[in-house]
């Protein structure tokens, strides 16, 4: 039989330490769904996301049963709607109404893939849906979007840089009566990956199969409780520690996605390795970095341990999984995370200090709370900074900065729900609009020539 | 194919006969039973095969956690795959 301990491990991790599966998010290729016509082509989209996600969340609901293991969101991914906007014209945004509309039958949490990649330059359909998403993400709830603007390969598109300053605004400015959610929806890219399953910036992206099933896990509090126990160990145990939980972690997201691939008739795609928190209290990153030792997240030494943390959840997890990808590391969403909400309302953490977080793990400056007077090209230049990072260290980066029309230092945000809620934090406001109105490309780095 | 019956709560009389009524009453076979105590409390551990069980997966776990809420116990059904797969490499 079964260790009883090891049974009442897993046992405890699932009821006390908010040990859960993130996502299960299935990917569905709308490539064989183009059409001149835009209204025929929206049919083919809604009716193909329909049928193949038909029992996706009946399915994750079994397997929760099954296992005993809850299953907090059922996702989709879509090929990058610019795709279908440059075969069919149009407004792009009755995609975005047609991707609602199929979320909503099928019962999902998100659907991802209102997304335009630019890091090399301007294809048809990507200005027009660029230009489209504020109207698209205030006139849907489920629909999230991304943009991809640079990478390590071919440099960062600094025209798209500046457009996506305006863009975020905008988002925000739409939607300023429900707490700014427009922009929460949107994510600005440097190196995206094609198989991440965690939103907003999940999209399935055009060198993927028909239709994949991609596992995101979760487990910060498993991870600070498994630290907590160990006492003041030294800094080599605590690496060890961390990678034989997020082993375990892994584990199960490997077996979930075995067999909801199984059960869907879907090939299994990746496990994300990736550490999620929520704003529930218990399942925060911040205090996993606090339990190694730091007063507050965004203390001096944060971006060490976070770095540690990072990595050996990157060692435990790829040995448990036979196939990794997406985004894989530990995530700093602050207005997701009990720690960092906390840590930024007391000052201990800037968005500095979040940059440099930024460079050691996944993903980028993510759900940061920004006064709603920052201008465009205050929030462009964050972009650029951002997706720097990301381009020379041959990692994914990305933006996810929420202007709270209105409102400024020391009021805040609620989104309610896994987006949690948080304060407004401070911008430099120095201006770097010479350099954003520059335009034009920065070259790939040296990094990128491997061949 | 075999689950594992977790249950945790204050020692009461009569804890392993209920859960084992029910687990008869739905032709899941009892294989092995341990039991402990932490600290104060009660741990029992059940391996159960259901591979000839009367009902859905999903009706026992739903039972289970019924009659755990009636006993102010906490009584987990999970298929033994999670335990297989996350503590044995």
């Amino acid at each position: 039989m079964i260790n009883v301990s090891d049974i009442l491990e897993t046992v405890t991790m699932i009821q006390d330490e908010n040990l859960d599966i993130r996502t299960i998010t299935m990917g569905i290729s709308l490539l064989d769904c183009c059409d001149s016509n835009i209204s025929r082509s929206c049919r083919r989209v809604y009716d193909k996301i329909t049928s193949r996600a038909r029992d996706l969340v009946k399915t994750g609901e079994e397997i929760e049963k099954k296992y005993g293991i809850p299953i907090i969101n059922k996702r989709i991914s879509v090929t990058p709607i610019a795709m279908l906007a440059a075969a069919s014209g149009g407004d792009p945004v009755e995609y975005a109404l047609t991707l609602e509309r199929a979320a909503q039958t099928v019962g999902v949490n998100f659907i991802g893939g209102y997304t335009a990649l630019v890091h090399k330059g301007f294809a048809a359909g990507d200005l027009e849906l660029i230009r489209s998403i504020p109207e698209a993400l205030s006139r849907t709830e489920h629909v999230c979007s991304s943009v991809n603007i640079g990478a390590t390969k071919s440099g960062i598109n600094m025209d798209a840089v500046r457009m996506m300053g305006g863009v975020v605004k905008q988002c925000s400015e739409l939607t300023a009566d429900r707490d700014c959610i427009g922009s929460a929806k949107l994510v600005v890219f440097c190196n995206a990956p094609e198989d991440n399953p965690f939103m907003a910036g999940a999209f399935h992206g055009p060198g993927e199969p028909d239709c994949v099933l991609n596992v995101g896990v979760s487990g910060p509090g498993v991870v600070r409780a498994a630290l907590a126990k160990s006492g003041d160990c030294s800094i080599d145990e605590v690496a060890d520690i961390v990678k034989k939980t997020a082993f375990k972690i892994t584990r199960m997201g490997q077996l979930v996605g075995d067999a909801a691939s199984r059960m869907l008739g879907v090939p299994f795609g990746i496990v994300d390795l990736s550490l999620a928190p929520t704003p529930a209290v218990g399942d925060s990153v911040a205090h996993i970095l606090e339990e190694m030792g730091l007063e507050t997240c965004g203390a001096h030494g944060t971006t060490a341990c976070l770095a540690l943390l990072n990595d050996a959840v990157k060692k435990g997890g790829v040995m448990a999984s036979s196939r990794v990808g997406g985004l894989s590391g530990a995530f700093i969403p602050v207005t997701e995370d009990a720690g960092m909400i906390h840590a930024a309302r007391v000052g201990a953490l800037s968005i500095e200090k979040l940059e440099a977080m930024t460079a050691v793990c996944s993903v980028g400056l993510d759900m940061i709370v920004i006064p709603g007077d920052t201008s465009a090209e205050v929030i462009s230049g964050i972009i650029a900074d951002e997706a720097a990072i990301g381009m020379v260290n041959s990692k994914t980066t990305a933006v996810r900065i929420i202007p709270a029309i209105g409102k400024g230092i020391g009021e805040e945000l609620e989104f309610g729900g896994l987006l949690g809620s948080g304060p407004v934090m401070k911008v430099n406001t120095a201006s770097p609009a010479r350099f954003i109105a520059r335009g034009g490309h920065i070259p790939a780095p040296l990094q990128s020539l491997k061949n | 194919m075999k689950a594992v019956i977790t249950v945790i709560g204050k020692d009461m009389v009569g804890i392993l006969a209920k859960v084992s009524a029910l687990c008869a009453r739905h032709n899941v076979n009892v294989v092995e039973v341990t039991q402990t105590v932490m600290q104060d409390l009660f741990a029992m551990i059940m391996l159960a095969d259901i591979s000839a069980m009367a009902v859905d997966f999903s009706v026992l776990v739903d039972e289970m956690e019924s009659l755990g809420k009636e006993l102010g116990l906490s009584v987990h059904v999970m298929h033994e795959d999670i335990f297989n797969s996350m503590h044995r490499i």
